[in-house]
């Protein structure tokens, strides 16, 4: 490996650790729920390849089941991944100068890599762009490898690792928590929690995500001339 | 469902997953000056949206039931402050997921 590769995959890897440990299990549970289905392995590679996005792809197993349906399979996975437009509005300054990775970057923006890429930053010597790249493409071949081996040897995993998904819950709230000591100004991280959990209650576990966007923009739009006095203060 | 299906529906699924993240780049392209107003949400949300992110990793959670959320409440609580006090992300995580794994296997049964 070339030094300047060697010193960008050192500064990333180390961020993706939980990820990897989530997305082996996780990934291996989706390849398991899809060899039960009838699909092997190559199946769950391709897709992981190609989609990359956890819980689309487990929705997607019921849609490969059902009735062959392309228009309901492109609305059902836009109303699973509506949260993902979030991603790229946060991401829009920061992918400015990285150049031929960004394609790729969007392409990889999963809601675990984003966590990271928004709390990462490069180390001084190593170039933005390959840095974030070096934690999207790790992150995406821990997907691709659990659930490939998910799909190979699928139920005959024996050891007790009930309760693993939440290393997921985890990493976000570890995030969250770190976003809140670093920034002074914590309301952006209120709304967002306190708006989603009122919607949860309102609407329920299945439709709740896209009236917490709406409540979110709705909220931070009506509050931002406020906010920007507040920082101009800072 | 034929091979050619199966195909066609993961090729529709991968491209309308990259749309909803590539969405705001084909809005607001590099180069041109993004609006005031988008400025100011792409500094606002991240912190926003990962607490949607929390409250949709424990959307499935009743609390009307026994434990009640409590594994998910005392874990989550654990994080943060071992977040707090460590300021280290992976013994924070480390710490959470262990003990969430102790506390819905052994704990409450």
């Amino acid at each position: 490996m070339p030094l300047r590769a060697k010193k960008t995959f050192k500064a990333a890897f180390p961020h993706t650790i939980p990820v990897m440990t989530g997305y082996l299990f996780l990934g291996a549970a989706f390849g398991i729920l899809l060899q039960s289905k009838g699909y092997s392995h190559l199946w769950a590679g391709l897709m992981s390849v190609t989609i990359f996005a956890g819980s689309v792809q487990f929705v997607a197993v019921n849609l490969l089941t059902g009735a062959f349906s392309l228009l309901n399979a492109f609305f059902i996975t836009l109303m699973v991944n509506a949260r993902h437009v979030f991603y790229g509005f946060s991401m829009l300054e920061r992918f400015q100068d990285t150049g031929k990775y960004k394609p790729y970057l969007i392409f990889a923006l999963s809601d675990e890599t984003f966590t990271l890429l928004y709390s990462a930053e490069p180390p001084e010597g190593v170039r933005r762009g390959s840095f974030y790249f070096c934690i999207a493409l790790l992150d995406q071949l821990y997907w691709i490898a659990g659930s490939i081996t998910g799909a190979l040897i699928g139920s005959r995993l024996s050891f007790d690792v009930q309760g693993i998904e939440f290393v997921m819950t985890a990493l976000f709230v570890a995030i969250f928590t770190e976003q809140c000591r670093v920034h002074h100004n914590r309301i952006p991280a209120v709304v967002g929690l306190a708006g989603s959990a009122l919607c949860l209650l309102v609407f329920g576990p299945e439709r709740f995500i896209l009236p917490a966007m709406l409540v979110l923009v709705l909220v931070l739009t009506l509050i931002r001339k406020p906010m920007e006095r507040g920082l101009a203060q800072q | 469902m034929t091979t050619t299906q199966v195909l066609l529906t993961i090729f529709v699924i991968a491209a309308a997953t990259f749309l909803t993240r590539a969405l705001p780049f084909l809005l607001f392209p590099a180069g041109r000056r993004t609006p005031g107003y988008v400025a100011y949400l792409g500094n606002a949300l991240p912190c926003a949206t990962i607490g949607m992110l929390i409250v949709y990793c424990v959307k499935g959670v009743s609390p009307s039931q026994w434990p009640h959320g409590l594994p998910e409440l005392v874990s989550i609580a654990a994080v943060a402050l071992v977040q707090l006090y460590r300021r280290n992300t992976l013994i924070s995580i480390v710490v959470g997921t262990v003990l969430y794994m102790i506390l819905i296997q052994k704990v409450f049964l």
